[in-house]
């Protein structure tokens, strides 16, 4: 379901510039689950040594898909294309393993449950499969409006 | 140059990452500031504007991972292991600070707390809490 995403989901791919700037490629986002990628990039190594891109530059890419798969959620449960903004909480991120190098990042955001004020998200970070994660996270966001309530 | 210092320069130098994001650092004594000006590609809400979520995140988790290299010799860079982020207030378009707690230092694992701020020291943006693998110079 590329072809229609919802608003939220096209503006949090290509309307903001940190995203922008981390070369964010948006997959999918439908009903609560969302897919982003980020492309391996020199200036993006956190770790010189290996090549291994910056647990920074994961964050962002989670943080952002979770706030993806809130945006397709809220559009899903309203029924009306209503969009929201939100605010991360906090986000909790496990490591399992360093990245592959120069390999493209995939992160596959569930928000699982959305209630009038609070969205709750599990994500994960993987270069070919979910089943074998660089990181996951678990994270609260404080929905702030925009939309109907 | 103290070894600290001369740590300190070689580790920021070193990590494009840490380019990108236009981070830099100041020791006092041995007390480190991280420091991160504002600039637009980080910003993450257009309207206020705020900088991203991730942002703060990274700038954090760069500041403990910093802290961690310039204490002591270290054979390679840490590796976080977890880290939880909490956000206290949007990160606004401001120069953003961040110091680092080392609350436990252990022979493999360290346990380290951030908090970053902009204007006022007492009304911090967001902290961090995490554990880093760590691989001692022999």
């Amino acid at each position: 379901m590329t072809g229609d995403a919802p608003k939220t989901a096209q503006h949090m791919a290509h309307g903001v510039p940190h995203a922008i700037a981390l070369g964010f490629q948006f997959v999918s986002a439908d009903n609560g689950v969302a897919i982003m990628k980020m492309p391996w990039r020199e200036d993006l190594v956190g770790d010189p040594e290996t090549g291994v891109i910056a647990g920074g530059a994961v964050t962002s890419l989670l943080d952002h898909v979770g706030g993806m798969a809130i945006g397709s959620a809220f559009a899903a449960a309203s029924r009306d294309g209503a969009t929201t903004s939100m605010a991360t909480l906090d986000l909790r991120i496990d490591y399992m393993r360093p990245a592959h190098p120069r390999r493209d990042i995939v992160a596959r955001a569930h928000c699982y449950k959305l209630t009038h004020t609070i969205a709750f998200v599990r994500a994960s970070a993987f270069e070919d499969s979910a089943d074998d994660p660089v990181a996951t996270v678990q994270a609260a966001f404080a929905l702030t409006g925009g939309g109907a309530r | 140059m103290t070894a600290p210092q001369q740590r300190l320069a070689e580790v920021l130098a070193a990590i494009p990452y840490v380019r990108f994001l236009g981070m830099t650092a100041q020791l006092a004594g041995d007390e480190m500031t991280a420091i991160l000006p504002f600039s637009r590609h980080l910003i993450g809400n257009t309207v206020l504007p705020a900088l991203h979520g991730g942002v703060l995140g990274a700038f954090m988790e760069m500041t403990a991972l910093t802290e961690l290299s310039i204490r002591e010799p270290l054979r390679r860079q840490p590796r976080t292991i977890d880290v939880t982020i909490e956000y206290l207030r949007p990160g606004r378009a401001l120069t953003t600070y961040a110091r680092a707690e080392v609350r436990k230092i252990g022979r493999r694992i360290a346990n380290v707390h951030v908090e970053a701020w902009q204007e006022l020291r007492d009304s911090p943006v967001a902290a961090l809490r995490g554990h880093f693998l760590l691989s001692p110079a022999e």
